[in-house]
């Protein structure tokens, strides 16, 4: 147990709406446990609370009832010192949509270094950081850059550096690519991988596009502030119909499989997850089917 | 003849500055009357500078916008010769002719943007009316409209983009993501464009916003027959839902033609760092490992078809 | 939109970029006084001298520069017009239909001329386009640092500051965007009368301020994500440190000023009073 870095047990949220009362339950009973160093996507249409469960970790909200650990600490308890909380997000990382608003500075460099300077590192120990984390993002050459004449994704490679600057455990990335073109998500999607397998990182991304969610190890996948599914990617894009119910798709190659087994064509196996999986179930189908 | 041609058009960013950025390099191109036309590329490939040229919000350095044969940045000079043959122009001296003909042009260039629609990219941000129905029917209005025809058409946009009765009286600051983007939709739409053209119009969006969005917009161009360009870096997309498809790469155009003719060249443009449909790679994949899958297939419900009928055929095709 | 600049920033590699931008503030309102102090020819020749070698030094081109005092032109030839036709003196020089001129006034406005010549030279060259605004900031934040002791929050104005730097050239690109969708929808911002053009805005600014209000409530999270609880126990990447040459650099312009003050001594041609 003692690898569990997340754990929430029956965890509610909701928002309060303009009279203070509480109303539209973002999250209830939602229970989960996500070990250090795993890559876990979270899945969920707009307005399933998928976001909102990221910034529960992160103490930006705090949870209405239930249970919430993080990194050993019980969020779920009313009196947390600033210094506690300090610690939790210096632990816990987040990079948001918008890349245009969690950039403060004017240069690279000094943006990347801005949390580290609120947790007053000292002035060597800051600069190694701040090389470290560009350099892991592989935006080292722009470093003296205004990030506003960066590309998409070159500025979204810096939130994470911003965030990698203060050495967290984990980073949450809350839809971080869905306001970038395919070239940029393909840059934040590789430095994420590396992240987790390089530096083994715990790694939640919260997303609706199921071709990334096929590169986590693990699919969490929420409708209605519930969670609905739990499983490695070929688990989870084998139940396409109840997917479908909720407003999601599954990537193409898996959604070619159910179409053509509706179809009647038999195809066994269940590795879905890549076009490459994808292709040896075919392959394996059409050679039994013509012996 | 092309109801859209752009003749050798340029277009240079911050010219005569460090910042000088080529968007667009001598591109020639002709859109067909009554199709939907996917426009293709990176971020930074011209795209979003070809869809401002269209309806006049800049103008090029070089070349010309044709809408209907007619350059929409004409001036007296290039018209003089061609309009003075017409019966309202030949009786009058050359002095009242090019005052009248100046006259004419200025307002062909006000009704431009009635004529050429343009979604640009995330326009929920556009919305600012107390109400929905309101801020639909702010084209409408610029255009001089009556309010009884103004409401017709405000109606007519609405249920095009799907959006119900119930929401016409809500302030749209108050509405989700993709209801907004519908509003935004249906705020174009209802000046009736002969033109609509839309800039990644299913951006940020999650899968079933994105169906609605795009069946919206083919709906909308099955029923009325306009002319429908949308731009956008997914070839998944386009695959689906263009007849023609454009590519653009590098301020050129790489590739023009009907969807199958420009997707015939795929691995190519797999290599300027396009993402290919996954489909389409899956079924190159299937020919690497000897299976005979066709190679004109994007989108899942042409590859079904395809394999199902191969399977039946008998297996590997050989 | 790419294009959109902030500031007047000027990248180059000159003595001027590389000094210390604290230093650079003090010597601009040395500089600043000086002129005002300069009285006689030979002072000002001095200051056009020092104002051209400025810019020399800068690496800065011309064209840059003059196009930087253009918008100024109105009030320069303003000042000049009024120096000439109704400055007054002793040395009657001309008079057409009852206005005088006198060679005082001349005087007076080619060094009032001058003044402001080299005050938006010396501004520009030392601060705006030799130092980044961030640069400009972080100097400021440190110069009035002594001011913590009267608990004056010096670093809330530095970092408001620096947001605002960092989101200018953001809402500008934003404003262009809006103002082009809704010309698209036939919002005409150009013609009508002066109500029907400030009634036009409106779809311009209530976008504008929605979306600045979502930005800031996103930035506030995300800077909240990142630790931020205020100025205290905050360490910084860049400290400016003095380093010997710019002390050297600080005495020639004291030196230099003290200088031009010296040179009003030499009462050569008119002295202004």
């Amino acid at each position: 147990m003692s690898d569990i870095f997340i754990h929430a047990r029956d965890l509610c949220f909701s928002y309060a709406d303009e009279e203070g009362r509480e109303e539209n339950p973002a999250l209830q009973n939602f229970s989960v446990d996500i070990c250090r160093g795993e890559y876990v996507a979270v899945l969920g249409h707009n307005g399933s609370g998928k976001s909102t469960f990221a910034k529960l970790l992160n103490y930006i909200l705090e949870p209405t009832s239930g249970e919430l650990t993080v990194g050993g600490l019980e969020l779920s308890r009313k009196d947390l010192s600033d210094e506690e909380i300090l610690n939790l997000r210096k632990n816990v990382g987040m990079v948001f949509q918008n890349p245009d608003n969690q950039l403060v500075a004017t240069v690279v460099e000094q943006d990347v270094a801005f949390g580290p300077e609120n947790l007053g590192i000292e002035r060597e120990e800051l600069r190694r950081r701040v090389d470290y984390a560009l350099e892991t993002v592989g935006m080292t050459p722009y470093a003296k850059h205004e990030p506003h004449r960066l590309s998409g994704g070159q500025k979204q490679r810096v939130a994470i550096a911003g965030i990698l600057a203060m050495m967290p455990q984990c980073v949450v990335f809350d839809e971080s690519t869905a306001m970038l073109d395919p070239g940029g998500r393909r840059e934040v999607l590789d430095t994420i991988r590396k992240l987790n397998r390089e530096h083994g990182m715990t790694v939640l991304n919260i997303t609706h596009y199921m071709n990334e969610a096929a590169e986590a190890d693990r699919i969490i996948v929420i409708n209605d502030g519930k969670l609905l599914m739990d499983g490695t990617p070929d688990q989870i894009f084998a139940q396409r119909d109840a997917l479908h119910e909720v407003g999601l798709e599954v990537p193409q190659c898996a959604e070619l499989i159910h179409a053509l087994r509706d179809a009647g064509v038999p195809i066994d196996g269940e590795t879905l997850s890549s076009p490459e999986a994808c292709a040896d179930l075919l392959q394996k189908a059409f050679t039994k089917h013509a012996k | 003849m092309d109801k859209i041609y752009l003749d050798h058009v340029s277009y240079v960013y911050s010219r005569g500055t460090p910042y000088e950025q080529v968007a667009l390099d001598d591109v020639s191109l002709g859109i067909r009357e009554g199709c939907i036309t996917g426009i293709i590329g990176h971020t930074g490939s011209g795209k979003s500078t070809m869809m401002q040229l269209l309806n006049g919000l800049i103008k090029p350095n070089a070349g010309r916008v044709l809408i209907d044969g007619y350059d929409i940045n004409s001036t007296v000079t290039d018209v003089y010769d061609a309009w003075s043959e017409r019966e309202e122009y030949a009786p009058l001296s050359p002095r009242k002719r090019k005052k009248k003909m100046q006259a004419e042009i200025r307002e062909r260039k006000s009704k431009l943007c009635f004529r050429i629609g343009l979604v640009m990219q995330y326009p929920e941000y556009q919305l600012f009316e107390e109400t929905v129905y309101a801020d639909i029917a702010f084209g409408p209005r610029n255009m001089g409209l009556g309010e009884e025809e103004i409401r017709t058409r405000v109606l007519e946009a609405a249920a095009f983009c799907d959006v119900g009765e119930e929401l016409l009286n809500k302030s749209p600051f108050d509405l989700s993501g993709g209801q907004k983007r519908r509003v935004a939709l249906a705020g174009v739409i209802a000046m009736r464009p002969e033109v609509l053209v839309l800039d990644e119009p299913a951006a940020g969006l999650d899968p079933l916003g994105r169906t609605f969005i795009f069946e919206g917009i083919r709906a909308y161009q099955r029923k009325t027959g306009s002319t429908v360009l949308i731009v956008s870096h997914s070839m998944e997309d386009m695959a689906r839902y263009s007849d023609d498809v454009v590519v653009l790469a590098g301020a050129k155009i790489l590739r023009q033609g009907t969807r199958e003719e420009v997707f015939a060249h795929v691995e190519e443009l797999a290599e300027t760092g396009l993402d290919v449909p996954q489909i389409t790679h899956l079924m190159r994949l299937l020919r690497e490992r000897g299976i005979d899958a066709p190679k004109n297939v994007y989108t899942v419900a042409e590859a079904t078809a395809a394999l199902k009928e191969l399977f039946l055929r008998g297996g590997d095709g050989r | 939109m790419k294009g959109i600049s902030f500031g007047q920033y000027y990248p180059a590699n000159s003595v001027i970029h590389k000094m210390d931008p604290r230093f650079k503030i003090l010597v601009a309102i040395t500089f600043i006084v000086a002129t005002f102090l300069c009285r006689s020819a030979v002072s000002f020749l001095a200051l056009l001298c020092i104002g051209i070698a400025l810019i020399l030094i800068s690496r800065i081109p011309l064209r840059t520069i003059v196009r930087s005092i253009a918008p100024l032109l109105f009030i320069i030839g303003f000042t000049v017009v009024i120096n000439i036709f109704f400055g007054t003196g002793e040395k009657l020089l001309l008079e057409v239909w009852g206005i005088r001129i006198y060679a005082e006034g001349i005087w007076r406005a080619l060094f009032m001329f001058l003044r402001i010549f080299v005050l938006i030279t010396s501004t520009s060259v030392f601060l705006t386009y030799t130092t980044t605004p961030m640069d400009l900031t972080d100097a400021l934040e440190s110069l009035l640092s002594p001011l913590k002791v009267f608990h004056v929050p010096v670093h809330v104005f530095a970092m408001m500051m620096s947001i605002t730097l960092r989101f200018i050239p953001t809402l500008t690109e934003e404003t262009q965007k809006i103002m082009n969708a809704q010309k698209a929808r036939g919002a005409d911002f150009t013609n009508g009368s002066l109500i029907k053009r400030v009634k036009a805005l409106i779809p311009i600014l209530i976008p504008l301020f929605s979306s600045a209000i979502n930005r800031a409530t996103q930035l506030a999270d995300a800077m909240e994500c990142r630790c931020y609880h205020g100025g205290e126990g905050r360490t910084r990447l860049n400290v400016m440190k003095w380093h010997a040459s710019d002390v050297v650099y600080m005495l020639i312009g004291i030196a230099i000023c003290v200088g031009l003050v010296l040179l009003n001594q030499i009462q050569l041609g008119y002295v202004m009073n």
